[in-house]
C-alpha cells in the first residue's frame, strides 16, 4: 500500500470510529473521589436515621448556657424569637388562627435540628460549635417543650429516636398523584 | 494557556500616530466666532463636546439610578434576606444580571474558583469530583427560564393589601438565559445506582444550604449553570456554579453548588421541612411542592405610577410565567374580573419562561380595577385570591400565585387592592 492510501485509510477509520461513538461527544473528566466522599466535611447532611451523626453527647443544662452566650442575641433569651425565628413553644398551635411554626411545634425530625445548627449556626460563626455543644443546644431546645426530659442525654444513638410532636404532619406533594 | 498579546511594529506605529492625532485635537485653541455659528444654542450640550470614555464594564445611565433591587434583610444578620427585582421598571423578558433577585441565607460567598470542586457521590458506581477547568470542556446548552422564590408574593396572605411597587412585592422572580452542562451528563458519568431516587444538593455558602431534589428532575432538564445572560455567574447568583431547575422553586436551584449526593430518601433538611412547606387549614403541611404554578402580573400601569391623561390611551403590559410549561393565554380585566379580554402575547413564548403580554387601554377617567389572569399549556388557570385562600387557607405563606389587582382611581392614582 502506498503512503497516500495508508493515510487515507487511517483517516477514514478515525472518522468511522467517531461516528460509531456518536453518543460520546465529550471526554469523561471526573476524577475518582471515593476517599474524598468519606471525609467528614463531605458528610454534613444527616438523614432521619441519624447514621452519619458525629459521636458526642449533651444535656439541656449545658445547652441553656451555650444558648445564652451564642444564640439568645437573635433568638431571644427564652428562645421564643427576636430578630430570628422562635424555636420553642406553640406546640399544638398549627390549627389555630395564629399558628407558630417553631422547631418544637412544626419540625418533623430532631435530626434536622442537629443538622441545621451544625452547618449554619451561630450565624456569625458557622461550623464553630463542637458536636457536644450541638447535642447540648438540641437538648435544651427539645426539653423546653418536654419533648425530652431535662436530664435526657442526647447523643448519636438517642437523637434519631426522639419523636417530634409534628412527626406525621406533612403530606408529600412529590411524586404528584 | 494565555499567551501575552503580540504587538506588531505596524500596530505600534498606528497607535503612536493615533495618539499624536488625539494630542493635537486636545491642544487646538478654541477659536469660536459666536456670531457666525449656525447652531449657537439649539443643540444639546452632549452634541457639542466629545462624549465619555470607553468603559471596561458598562453601567446603566446615571439617570436610571433609581432602578434597583430592593433589599429586605435582617439587620442583625445582613446576609440573611432577599432583594427584589424592580419588575415595574423593566421591559421585555430578560432580567439584567445586576437586577436578578437574590435570596441568601448567610451572605454571598466570595469563592475562588480554583479552590472549588463539585463532588458527585452517594448511590453512584464511582464518586467523582469535577473542577472548573474540566467542567469548561463539557458540552453546554443554553436555555431561558425564570427562577422564582417559593416565598415570592407572600405579602398577599396578609389581611391588608401591601402598598409596594409591583416588583417589590412580586419580584422574587427573574428570567435569564442560563448556560451550562446538562446534569444528566455528569450523573451518568458517575453511574447511577438503581436504588437512587433523590439527590441532596449542598451549597458552599456560610449556610452550607442543603436540600433534596428528585433525581428524575436532574435527569430531565436540569443544568449545572456556569453562565448567566452570556457572562459567568454573578457571585450573588451562585458563582462559580449553580443548579438551574426550570420551573421549580428557587430554593432548589442551589447556588455555589459543591455536592450532589444520590440517595434513596430525602434528607429532611431545614429548608424542606421547617421552610418551603405550606401549612394548610387542617394543620397539616404540604411538602415537596416544587413547581411554581402559573402566575401573571401587570407591571404597567402599576402602583407608584399614575395616569396623566384623562381620557388617555395606556399600554397595559406585564409578565406571565408557569413552572409547568408555556403560557397560552393572558386575559385582562379592567372591572375587577367581571369581564375579560385577551392580551397580546409577545413571542417567542418559551417553556417555563417569562412571557410579556400587552393590551392598549382607552381610559376615560372611570374607577377601574386592573387584573391579569394567566393560563398555561396544561390548562391551569391562575386563581383569584379568594379561590387560593379557599383552597389553602391563610397561613400557607409559600407559593402565593393569586391574581393581583390594581385600583385606578378617578384621579388616575393607583393602589393595590384585593380582588372583588
Amino acid at each position: 500500500m502506498s503512503t497516500v492510501s495508508k493515510v487515507f485509510t487511517t483517516t477514514l477509520l478515525l472518522l468511522l470510529a467517531s461516528y460509531s461513538h456518536a453518543e460520546s461527544d465529550h471526554q469523561s473528566l471526573g476524577k475518582p473521589a471515593e476517599a474524598l466522599s468519606q471525609q467528614t466535611q463531605w458528610n454534613l447532611s444527616i438523614a432521619p436515621d441519624g447514621k452519619v451523626l458525629p459521636k458526642g453527647k449533651g444535656f439541656a443544662a449545658q445547652g441553656q448556657q451555650i444558648f445564652a452566650l451564642k444564640c439568645a442575641v437573635c433568638h431571644g433569651p427564652e428562645a421564643i424569637g427576636a430578630s430570628a425565628d422562635p424555636l420553642v413553644g406553640e406546640v399544638g398551635s398549627l390549627t389555630s388562627d395564629y399558628p407558630e411554626k417553631t422547631v418544637n411545634s412544626y419540625w418533623p425530625y430532631a435530626t434536622t435540628l442537629f443538622d441545621y445548627i451544625r452547618r449554619s449556626m451561630p450565624i456569625n460563626a458557622p461550623f464553630s460549635l463542637t458536636p457536644d455543644e450541638v447535642y447540648a443546644l438540641s437538648a435544651y431546645i427539645l426539653s423546653q417543650d418536654a419533648i425530652i426530659a431535662e436530664d435526657f442525654e442526647l447523643n448519636e444513638e438517642t437523637l434519631p429516636r426522639v419523636t417530634m410532636p409534628n412527626r406525621d404532619g406533612f403530606t408529600a406533594f412529590y411524586p404528584e398523584k | 494557556m494565555n499567551k501575552p498579546p503580540v504587538q506588531s511594529r505596524r500596530q505600534f506605529l498606528q497607535k503612536a500616530a493615533l495618539g499624536g492625532a488625539l494630542a493635537g485635537t486636545v491642544s487646538l485653541p478654541l477659536l469660536v466666532n459666536a456670531d457666525k455659528l449656525e447652531f449657537p444654542d439649539n443643540l444639546p450640550e452632549w452634541m457639542r463636546a466629545p462624549g465619555g470614555e470607553f468603559g471596561n464594564y458598562g453601567q446603566p445611565s446615571k439617570h436610571e439610578q433609581q432602578v434597583i433591587r430592593w433589599i429586605s434583610a435582617n439587620p442583625a444578620a445582613p446576609g440573611n434576606g432577599v432583594s427584589w427585582t424592580p419588575l415595574h421598571d423593566l421591559q421585555g423578558t430578560i432580567t439584567p444580571n445586576g437586577l436578578h433577585y437574590e435570596r441568601h441565607h448567610n451572605g454571598v460567598p466570595q469563592i475562588d474558583p480554583t479552590q472549588h470542586i463539585l463532588l458527585i457521590d452517594g448511590m453512584v458506581e464511582q464518586a467523582l469530583s469535577f473542577d472548573i477547568e474540566s467542567l469548561m470542556r463539557y458540552p453546554m446548552v443554553s436555555r431561558i427560564c425564570f427562577i422564582e422564590c417559593g416565598g415570592n408574593s407572600n405579602s398577599g396572605w396578609r389581611s391588608n393589601p401591601i402598598q409596594s411597587q409591583a416588583g417589590y412585592a412580586h419580584g422574587l422572580v427573574s428570567n435569564a438565559e442560563w448556560t451550562g452542562i446538562p446534569l444528566k451528563l455528569l450523573l451518568k458519568e458517575a453511574g447511577i445506582q438503581t436504588s437512587a431516587k433523590w439527590v441532596i444538593a449542598e451549597g458552599a455558602d456560610a449556610a452550607a444550604l442543603n436540600i433534596s431534589i428528585p433525581l428524575e428532575k436532574l435527569l430531565d432538564d436540569a443544568l449545572l449553570a456556569l453562565y448567566q445572560n452570556g457572562e459567568r455567574l454573578r457571585p450573588e447568583n451562585g458563582y462559580p456554579m449553580r443548579l438551574v431547575l426550570p420551573g421549580w422553586e428557587g430554593i432548589l436551584n442551589v447556588k455555589w453548588l459543591r455536592q450532589l449526593r444520590l440517595t434513596d430518601e430525602p434528607i429532611m433538611s431545614r429548608d424542606e421541612t421547617s421552610q418551603y412547606t405550606e401549612l394548610m387549614p387542617d394543620g397539616s403541611a404540604r411538602q415537596f411542592t416544587f413547581i411554581n404554578e402559573a402566575k401573571s402580573l401587570i407591571t404597567s400601569p402599576s402602583l407608584g405610577m399614575m395616569l396623566p391623561d384623562n381620557p388617555g390611551i395606556y399600554q397595559i403590559s406585564g409578565l406571565a410565567w408557569s413552572g409547568r410549561g408555556k403560557i397560552t393565554r393572558v386575559e385582562i380585566s379592567a372591572d375587577g374580573g367581571d369581564s375579560w379580554v385577551d392580551a397580546k402575547l409577545q413571542g417567542p413564548i418559551l417553556d417555563k419562561a417569562f412571557t410579556r403580554f400587552s393590551l392598549p387601554w382607552h381610559w376615560q377617567g372611570e374607577y377601574a380595577i386592573l387584573q391579569s389572569r394567566a393560563t398555561d399549556e396544561t390548562g391551569y388557570v391562575q386563581p383569584s385570591r379568594e379561590a387560593l385562600i379557599e383552597n389553602r387557607g391563610k397561613h400557607g405563606f409559600f407559593h402565593y400565585n393569586a391574581i393581583v389587582s390594581w385600583e385606578i382611581t378617578e384621579e388616575g392614582d393607583i393602589n393595590h387592592v384585593y380582588g372583588f
